[in-house]
């Protein structure tokens, strides 16, 4: 299968003053239609500065793509204009976030900011946009679409507004979900179930999913395969089966060690 | 022996207009032995950050007692409130939050000392303040050197470092650590959660250790008590609990826990 999303050889800098910080160096990557490609590392690692550029939703200035391709198919995104960049977010490409707090606009009815998505990037009018929402939201999981639809994102549980957040990314039908740490917020067993979610979708809509955690029990949980990055590198990447059972890298064998694991009978 | 001892302990908020009051704690009785690590485990809303506020006397409970060392909290004066309060200490889970961007660590580690104790007060007690921070900065491994030094300088994990220094200035015998690792990363986690059970055993401390993180309960906790909807629905040693859940929601808990092995993994997923 030819990979739907190519990263080859990337390199991104934020240039502060005289200082520049090498966020992402010669990263490549690649994820395949209905696959999920998990990139774990810690804090500063390159792995959300990586997520960003794949959208070019890094701040420029002090943002520099340095080098390398990004490629949707066979076309190469950093050379899009901004006008055909805008096309593919939320088309080809939609992306999920940490904190479905903050990712709201609290003023809003969800029904509205999903609708708004479909009525945005795709032309449809604001009549048959409205009407796509609770297919979408049911199809994210919710229960009660209509009523849903109609509240405001406080009167939702956090487990409940990271679905609306699906709902949104997804009701564009992207080929490419981008989920930056998208159960940190949550607690374990919402998390249990939004990740169900996500792999569900990916299967049933061949959706290639790359999948920002630093929770290597979420990596082993629902990817197909991994990349481990530490200081703005790739410093490994396979099957989620090589890579745990086998590390090959010492810096992702360290991090696996460190990793509180709870056994059970 | 016990040293913090709960009975029927309740807290409703929002008793003055609205006709039904929320029950953030809910006839929670429990006791934490002098030198243990007590674990309180649950998901947010069940009540275990509003049950250590209680346990601190930071907010009054609506009814049931509290007692700290046999005394209850409910009936001490002021001045044994005091004596008390020195001996429990909290560490917060935010180490970018939980400390004053203006003040210099030296000045972090001893505001308890100022607080509590005059003769560290003023400018002569200074030099003898440097050197009990300093002890304090070595025995949670951060050089003497960065005293002078402000908080945004640090990482997560150093920032974690001082509020834990902080939090032993007073040489408390109860330390209450709430997600003390949760904004860390896993690698700088370990080494926090192995400095703990390292000062645990220098100084005798008794900690209760709030986590959602059943991986890490696991690691580090004697005895844990599993909080859902304010009420205690399991409480018993660690490895009894967490390996053979009683309760219906800690089986849930544990299940829904991510397998960093995904042989395992991916068999539970299977079985599901």
């Amino acid at each position: 299968m030819s990979p739907v999303l190519r990263v080859d050889e990337l390199s991104v800098q934020f240039r502060l003053g005289t200082e520049t910080v090498h966020a992402v160096r010669d990263v490549s990557l690649r994820v395949d239609p209905g696959e999920i490609l998990a990139v774990v590392g810690e804090s500063g690692s390159g792995k959300t500065a990586t997520a960003l550029s794949v959208l070019q939703l890094n701040p420029v200035p002090p943002c520099v793509y340095a080098g390398g391709e990004i490629r949707l198919d066979d076309r190469d995104l950093l050379r899009l204009s901004e006008k055909d960049m805008r096309a593919v977010r939320g088309n080809d490409i939609a992306m999920i976030f940490q904190d479905p707090m903050t990712s709201l606009n609290p003023l809003k009815r969800v029904g509205a900011q999903v609708a708004e998505v479909l009525h945005r990037h795709q032309g449809v009018s604001r009549a048959s946009a409205r009407a796509a929402v609770p297919p979408a939201l049911a199809e994210a999981g919710i229960a009660n679409p209509e009523l849903r639809a109609e509240l405001y994102p406080h009167q939702l549980s956090g487990g409940l507004r990271q679905r609306v957040m699906i709902a949104m990314a997804l009701i564009g039908r992207p080929r490419v979900l981008i989920a930056d740490e998208p159960t940190t917020a949550l607690d374990v067993t919402v998390q249990a179930r939004i990740l169900d979610l996500l792999v569900e979708l990916a299967q049933r809509r061949d959706m290639a999913v790359m999948l920002i955690t630093h929770d290597l029990g979420v990596v082993a949980e629902v990817a197909d395969r991994v990349a481990v990055m530490y200081q703005g590198r790739v410093v490994e990447d396979g099957s989620v089966s090589e890579v745990f059972g086998a590390p090959a890298d010492d810096y992702t064998a360290r991090l696996l060690r460190a990793t509180p694991r709870l056994e059970r009978v | 022996m016990s040293l913090v001892e709960l009975d029927n302990l309740r807290k409703e908020f929002g008793t003055g207009r609205q006709a039904v009051p929320m029950v953030a704690v809910d006839d929670v009785s429990l006791s934490v032995t002098e030198g243990e690590t007590f674990a309180l485990v649950g998901e947010s809303g069940s009540g275990k950050t509003t049950l250590t506020r209680l346990l601190l006397w930071l907010l009054e409970p609506s009814s049931g007692t509290v007692r700290f060392d046999g005394q209850d909290l409910a009936t001490l004066s002021a001045a044994r409130m005091r004596a008390v309060r020195r001996q429990m200490q909290v560490v917060l889970q935010d180490p970018y939050s939980s400390m004053n961007p203006r003040m210099r660590v030296t000045d972090i580690v001893a505001e308890p000392l100022v607080t509590h104790e005059p003769g560290h007060r003023g400018r002569r007690a200074r030099g003898k303040l440097r050197a009990t921070v300093g002890e304090l900065l070595d025995a949670v491994g951060l050089a003497p050197d960065v005293q002078d030094r402000y908080p945004h300088e640090f990482s997560g994990g150093q920032r974690q470092r001082i509020s834990i220094a902080r939090a032993l200035a007073l040489r408390p015998r109860l330390v209450v650590l709430d997600e003390p690792t949760s904004a860390l990363d896993v690698s700088v986690q370990a080494q926090v959660l192995d400095l703990l059970a390292d000062l645990q055993r220098r100084f005798g401390l008794t900690y209760v250790f709030v986590s959602h993180n059943l991986a890490v309960v696991q690691r580090i906790a004697d005895r844990v008590g599993v909080l859902a909807g304010g009420q205690l629905v399991e409480v018993g040693q660690a490895a009894q609990v967490l390996r053979t859940p009683e309760h219906p929601y800690t089986r849930a808990l544990v299940d829904a826990v991510p397998h960093p092995d995904p042989v395992y993994a991916r068999r539970r997923k299977a079985a599901s």
